[in-house]
């Protein structure tokens, strides 16, 4: 079967095309676009199981290559169009597939009314293509490839409802932020290139301990350069800014793109090129750092939002911080862990949060309300009307929150512990600790606000909406019900020791995750220290829940027509510190202004058009003006020139 | 032998042609000026011909007749142009012009 | 004896014609034109080309320069205003002009003596009687058939095709004369 993985990218490309031809002939036909868009997620499915079956009962030591084509052959560079199947790309092509086809079917129940089904399923299926590729790859030059097409879709999906400019520019903006981080990726990519001489993951493994010293500048250099890419794509300190505004997508492609995958690509990308990161502490501090500063920042922001998506966008960012905290302290197995569980509640959310936003709509729709059917004040008590979708985001919110036995626990505890473990030898990694853990408050806090503004306390939607307001049906409920289950029992992954587990998860990438640990073996804590630290972490879930549970139903909360406007600093938090308008300010608009003065006034009307083009038609014409005076009509001037030319003859053949 | 001073003859007068089809602007005097270098030539022909045989003399001859052809054709040429411009002052002959 | 009348004819023609290209008047730039012809007639003579000299006065004085004062006269050009022109041109003039005659009188250097001595040197050359012969040739036809005989035998046997070819060509020059002067075509 592992040969057959190609199957796994075909199969939703198959879709893409399918899908994207019903969208262009007959947007009508949603049923055949229902079938194939979802069917072919799920074949993708069985494949990647049948392949992690296959790895499952003989594990590799060296990651298998299946070779699809000659790409690139030029001189000593020779890339090939290959999948590499080894334990890590199994366990996200089963994250990605698996997550996938439950909120491609989702979908199928959300976007029902939209007129731009098809093209939306075409798109979705694309994205599949891309993350898979992403995932797959077995060089940087492939898995670049998927790295620009999900961005590609992403913008895409963004700008779904592109009629609205809103929605326009916030596709624009996550393509351009990405596009920024592309480069650090492809700074990263001839570095490699120029010091290595090889391009694949398995030559950078076996190449890069030679051939690179550690803590040298050239590999400082590129794991920067990579990790400059990994914030672009995972929306990290200084190019997140993106990726709140992508909630104006539908919430199935939040759900998706923005919580599942695309934004994992990053973490993903670290784990992958774990030797160098090992090879340069000094990056790897510098990501745990980003990802701590990150986790606490968007937290932060995420207290004052009031757009249900908004608080989820910010979660992500903030939880994506602590994947990088993880993956930068060295734990590349707990940063997956965390990628793996986090997909499944965080897309629980969204998703339920979608189911929220569906019924809103319906409900504001049959009054002809023009309120925000996505601002919390506007909620409330819904808990008695959508009982099931309120259970499964209060199962999501207390894995979220690190309460156990629910999966976030497990992981986010692994990474916490593994960053006090390293505080040992480098003492900053006591500061992300601490971070980590208000981080870990914080997320608590604004999770139990969430609930409780939307689910809890007494109606605010308005008489005539609460009898619309209900549950989804069951092909959007469905798939809430099994990421549920998956968001509770997720633990099971990596069971740590000190429960009776085995660490499943870790010693299933160690084959990968191998080559790091020949630089740097991290000492996990144990007995006491680590019982202490759990301890800690659940205190502190704990007590975070119950705060912003008591503080959001303290008062009554007013509608978002009837609520004041903010003030002081809580203003400051709900602008999200203004980081937007400081970026406008200092980078946008002077680039802006350069392109407009220098590059079109002065290079392109005044170089191109002026000097070049027009330059040279009147440089022509001036010529011709200099050339003029010898016609003149006057016989006189002729007899000169005339004489002149006689007496050149002469002179050329007798003198 | 007078040949050395006969062609300084003949290229002083061939100069002062030169220098009056430069200077003038009646276009008949110019002809006059023209006619007087095809003189110095003629003298020229006629100072080799000593040497060189009679091909120099009748050289001479084909250069008079066809100064004379030359001469009538030009001539109905500039009656004609007087009649149209009133003038043969070659400033107002521009009708050629670029 | 010969030389000092050469120069007083030589004399008589240049000034002749520095009066000719300098007259205002074109009547008088004409009659100092026939003063040079009849000049360089006598230059002729002395020059052992009498034949010559009586065709250039018959022809040239007789006929062109007659045509030319015609001309002047049928145009009523006789009241001249100064139409020698500007002091640009005359600058150009002396440039051009002093330049050729630099180049002119560098060709002057062509003494028999050298013309013989750089005959000697071509590569096919081998009897030095041979050089100018044709200038003897013409001289003893002229002591035996006179100075018309020594013109006519050349011109209406090597080089007969040409003297009809220019018979036409005067033909043309007439015919093209009366077109081109006639009131109404």
């Amino acid at each position: 079967m592992t040969s057959l993985v190609w199957l796994t990218v075909a199969l939703p490309l198959l879709g893409f095309l399918v899908n994207g031809a019903v969208s262009l002939r007959r947007p009508q036909a949603k049923n055949l676009v229902s079938w194939v868009g979802v069917g072919v997620l799920a074949g993708a499915f069985l494949v990647s199981l049948g392949v992690f079956t296959d790895l499952w009962q003989h594990p590799p030591h060296q990651p298998i290559i299946v070779n699809l084509w000659r790409w690139l052959p030029v001189g000593a560079l020779q890339i090939d169009m290959a999948f590499q199947v080894d334990q890590l790309s199994t366990v996200m092509l089963l994250v990605v597939t698996g997550v996938g086809s439950l909120i491609h079917l989702f979908s199928v129940g959300y976007m029902k009314e939209d007129p731009g089904y098809a093209r939306y399923f075409a798109y979705l299926n694309l994205f599949v293509v891309f993350m898979l590729v992403l995932v797959l790859g077995s060089s940087f030059p492939v898995m670049f490839i998927g790295w620009e097409g999900v961005g590609l879709c992403s913008y895409l999906l963004i700008g779904f409802w592109f009629n609205d400019k809103v929605n326009a520019d916030a596709g624009k903006k996550a393509f351009i932020v990405n596009r920024i981080g592309d480069f650090g990726f492809l700074m990263a990519m001839f570095m490699i290139w120029n010091s290595l001489g090889t391009l694949t993951f398995t030559g950078m493994v076996a190449k890069g301990p030679a051939l690179l010293a550690p803590g040298s500048a050239t590999v400082t250099a590129i794991t920067l350069f990579l990790f400059l890419g990994c914030t672009g794509k995972s929306a990290q300190i200084p190019l997140y800014t993106w990726l709140p505004d992508a909630m104006a997508g539908p919430t199935p492609v939040s759900a998706l793109i923005h919580a599942a995958t695309m934004v994992t690509a990053g973490v993903y990308l670290v784990i992958r090129t774990n030797v160098l990161f090992a090879l340069a502490p000094l990056s790897s501090t510098v990501v745990a750092g980003i990802g701590a500063l990150t986790a606490l920042f968007a937290a932060t922001i995420g207290l004052r939002q009031y757009d249900i998506k908004k608080v989820l966008a910010y979660s992500t960012v903030s939880q994506l911080g602590y994947m990088f905290l993880g993956v930068g302290t060295g734990a590349y197995a707990s940063g997956l862990f965390h990628l793996a569980t986090h997909a499944f509640f965080k897309a629980l959310l969204f998703l339920g949060a979608g189911s929220v936003i569906y019924a809103m709509h319906h409900a504001y729709h049959a009054t002809h309300s023009h309120a925000d059917a996505q601002d919390m004040r506007n909620m409330g008590g819904l808990k008695q009307y959508m009982p099931l979708t309120f259970w499964l985001m209060a199962i999501a919110t207390l894995a979220i929150a690190g309460i156990p036995p629910f999966s976030g626990f497990f992981s986010k505890d692994e990474i916490l512990a593994a960053a006090f473990a390293r505080g040992e030898t480098t003492p900053i990694y006591y500061v992300f600790y601490g971070m980590g853990l208000a981080a870990a408050l914080l997320t608590a806090f604004y999770m139990a606000r969430l609930m409780a503004m939307t689910f809890l306390g007494s109606n605010r939607t308005g008489e005539q909406e609460r009898s619309h307001l209900h549950d989804a049906p069951w092909v959007m409920t469905g798939p809430l019900v099994v990421l549920g289950v998956l968001s509770a029992i997720g633990g099971l992954l990596s069971l740590p020791p000190f429960v009776g587990g085995s660490a499943a998860l870790e010693h299933w990438i160690e084959p990968v995750t191998a080559p790091a640990s020949a630089f740097f073996r991290l000492e996990m804590p144990h007995g006491s220290t680590e019982l202490f630290l759990v301890g800690a972490a659940v205190l502190i879930g704990v007590a975070g829940l119950l705060a912003g549970w008591k503080a959001t139903l303290r008062r009554p909360i007013p509608t978002a027509a009837d609520a004041p406007a903010e003030t002081g600093l809580a203003r400051v938090v709900n602008r999200k510190y203004y980081v937007d308008e400081i970026y406008d300010a200092i980078i946008v608009r002077p680039v802006v202004w350069l392109s407009r003065m220098v590059l079109w006034k002065g290079v392109d009307q005044g170089v191109v058009d002026g000097a070049a083009v027009n330059g040279t038609a009147r440089f022509s014409r001036g010529l011709g003006w200099l050339g003029s005076p010898l016609q003149t009509g006057q016989v006189g001037v002729y007899i000169v020139l005339f004489l002149v030319g006689a007496l050149w003859i002469l002179h050329a053949v007798a003198g | 032998m007078l040949l050395g001073p006969a062609l300084g003859l003949s290229a002083v007068l061939f100069s002062l042609g030169v220098a009056g089809v430069l200077l003038r602007r009646n276009a008949i005097v110019l002809f006059m000026c023209i006619e007087l270098m095809l003189n110095a030539v003629n003298l020229s022909f006629v100072a080799l011909a000593q040497l060189h045989g009679a091909s120099g003399y009748v050289m001479v001859f084909f250069v008079m007749t066809v100064a004379a052809a030359e001469a009538a054709v030009g001539l109905a040429i500039i009656i004609g142009i007087f009649r149209h411009k009133q003038s043969v002052d070659l400033r107002n002959i521009n009708l050629l012009r670029g | 004896m010969t030389e000092v009348v050469f120069y007083l004819f030589a004399l008589a023609a240049v000034v002749s014609a520095a009066l000719c290209i300098l007259q205002k008047n074109p009547v008088s730039a004409a009659l100092w034109l026939v003063s040079t012809m009849f000049s360089l007639a006598a230059i002729y003579v002395l020059l052992n080309a009498q034949f010559i000299a009586a065709i250039q006065v018959l022809v040239y004085a007789g006929a062109i320069m007659v045509l030319f004062l015609f001309v002047i006269m049928l145009l009523n050009l006789g009241h001249a205003e100064s139409d020698i022109r500007g002091p640009s041109t005359v600058a150009a003039t002396l440039v051009i002009v002093g330049l050729l005659s630099i180049e002119l009188f560098a060709l002057l250097q062509y003494t028999p003596r050298r013309l013989a001595s750089e005959f000697a040197q071509w590569p096919t050359f081998t009897d030095p009687s041979t050089v100018f012969v044709a200038g003897q040739v013409t001289q003893q036809a002229g002591a035996a058939r006179g100075v018309v005989g020594a013109v006519a035998a050349p011109l209406f046997q090597v080089y007969l095709i040409p003297f009809e070819i220019t018979s036409i060509l005067l033909l043309v020059a007439i015919v093209g004369a009366v077109v081109l002067a006639k009131r109404k075509v």
